[in-house]
């Protein structure tokens, strides 16, 4: 250990002695709030990924359209915060599948190289259209609650932290339901399974493929307004680094699989908000690719993932 | 029931199917033999909408479905049990046979197929909640024709149902193909156990390198010195 480590350690074991139980306990619900943001982001990517084996760099500004789509409702719109989610939940879904039938459908033979770059490029053309039509400049989010935060046995708990968390869990709960329990469900599993042999089901895999683009699209809408509400503020470009985020809890948690985006959105989360307790808030966005890098050298199939060879 | 006619299918460049020939009746049970890469899979591929010819007609019913979607074949009645299963891995058993409903809406008869599958396969009931990427290559083969009859076609296509399997699974395979084709289902059956297919088919034909070269029925190819030479290790 030379030095500098040395010191470093000492600062880290400083920070966590002047940390209380009760303010861990806060940041817990902190991490795990703003981690479901990450992971309703996440669930868009690597659905997408499990069904198309397309990461879309695109899905980053689904959620910053959907922030703006909350903002206008809530803000110009008169409209509660639930008829907003909705409403950016439904018009980011039929976004979704616009992308996708205008950009990725007509790829879908082509190198994947192809299709990713595609992504890329649909993602700044999103971007700079938002910029060309209304500006760069950032919109502040309503407050939602006039009284901030709420004490539960000793612990104060910001009540926003609490809805977005709510939010979530029933999203996510929804979306569990609709893959393991529908028709467009299973049909889903078996696309990303076996296209060819889901066709022989009669299944149609374009409607399926649209399907997955809606309804990971929505996940994301709705995850840019609760962002909205969290950081109180949206702006055109507020989708690159959670975008890129939740794409390193997709892949933390193995991209592909549905549980391990929700449990790698949280998990990068909360790691986000203790490395900032400890007084390290300089490197929170480090943490997250720090996590990347690691998890690509020591296990790069992710948390959840199983240890396959790909098929060729 | 189904006739082919003059059919060419293309892999990119390479030919497959040169101007190939076949008929397959109601009731019947038609068997394909062939070597490896003769064009077998091809043809049945073409039958279920996953190949297009490029030229010649595929008459079903009396209806063209040359160059259909997978969907609208399904519908009419044809159902494909492709070669190496194909079973959905990530979806347990019963899921797995749901899906062979995918297109049908009377529920009371998808239930009494249901059931009807878990008769011919008891093992498949034994499994149902299990994923079915843990099943064994036999209970896997159960599935798919399990899966394809859930969707009660009209015409069967099984591709090498026998391919992996131990001599007693494939004895039981036979049994329960033959089965099927008495409660009225009409099959095309693709084979490189020849001895096997013939012994269940009414009538046969021999695909080489893309082009039907014998045809006749089963037993006559069973009695042809070709064939014997050629598929049924010179016997």
């Amino acid at each position: 250990m030379g030095a500098s480590e040395f010191a470093l350690f000492f600062s880290v074991k400083e920070a966590v002695k002047g940390v209380k139980v009760m303010e861990w306990i806060q940041q817990l619900i902190n991490g795990v709030s703003l981690g479901s943001i990450y992971a309703l982001i996440a669930l868009g990517y690597t659905m997408v990924y499990g069904i198309i084996k397309l990461i879309n760099f695109a899905h980053g500004d689904v959620f910053m359209i959907g922030g703006f789509i909350g903002f206008y409702a809530m803000v110009r719109w008169d409209m509660g915060f639930i008829p907003a989610l909705l409403l950016a939940m439904i018009l980011c879904a039929v976004f979704g599948v616009i992308i996708e039938r205008v950009a990725y459908k007509r790829l879908r033979n082509s190198t994947r190289i192809a299709a990713l770059i595609t992504a890329i490029g649909v993602s700044l053309l999103i971007e700079y259209t938002v910029v060309f039509f209304r500006g760069a400049q950032p919109e502040g989010y309503p407050d939602l609650f006039v009284e901030k935060n709420i004490t539960i046995l000793g612990v104060q708990i910001s009540k926003t932290s609490i809805l977005i968390l709510a939010v979530s869990i029933v999203l996510m709960l929804l979306l569990q339901f609709i893959v393991q329990k529908t028709k467009i469900g299973k049909a889903m599993r078996a696309v990303s399974h076996d296209a060819d042999a889901a066709r022989l089901m009669g299944i149609n895999v374009d409607n399926t493929i649209s399907a997955t683009f809606a309804i990971g699209s929505a996940l994301a809408g709705a995850a840019g307004v609760i962002f909205g509400v969290y950081y109180t503020k949206v702006d055109p470009f507020m989708g690159i680094i959670p975008g890129l985020k939740a794409f390193v809890a997709a892949v933390l948690g193995g991209i592909g699989i549905i549980p391990g985006a929700m449990v790698g959105g949280m998990l990068l989360g909360v790691v986000e908000t203790f490395v900032s307790a400890l007084g390290f808030s300089l490197w929170r966005d480090a943490a997250a690719f720090i996590i990347l890098i690691l998890i690509l050298i020591f296990r790069p199939e992710g948390i959840f993932g199983k240890n396959t060879r790909e098929k060729v | 029931m189904l006739k082919v006619d003059d059919i060419d299918v293309y892999y990119g460049n390479i030919q497959a199917l040169k101007g190939l020939s076949l008929e397959v009746n109601e009731g019947e049970i038609v068997t394909l033999i062939g070597a490896n890469g003769a064009g077998k899979s091809t043809l049945l591929q073409t039958l279920s909408g996953l190949q297009k010819p490029k030229r010649g007609s595929v008459e079903y019913l009396g209806e063209s479905i040359a160059g259909k979607a997978a969907q609208s074949i399904v519908k009419a009645g044809i159902s494909h049990v492709p070669e190496g299963r194909r079973v959905f891995a990530n979806l347990s058993v019963e899921e797995n046979l749901d899906l062979g409903a995918y297109l049908r809406k009377d529920k009371e008869g998808i239930a009494k197929d249901l059931a009807h599958v878990y008769e011919l396969f008891p093992r498949l009931l034994e499994r149902k909640k299990q994923q079915s990427g843990t099943l064994s290559g036999g209970e896997q083969q159960m599935l798919a024709m399990g899966r394809a009859i859930m969707a009660k076609p009209k015409l069967l296509l099984l591709d090498e149902p026998s391919m992996g399997l131990a001599p007693l699974m494939v004895q039981n395979i036979f049994t329960i193909i033959e089965t099927i084709n008495k409660e009225g289902t009409t099959i095309l059956l693709v084979e490189q156990n020849a001895h096997m297919a013939l012994s269940v088919a009414n009538r046969a034909y021999v695909l080489e390198t893309g082009k039907i070269v014998l045809a006749g029925t089963a037993k006559e190819l069973q009695e042809s010195d070709e064939v014997r030479a050629a598929y049924l290790g010179g016997l």
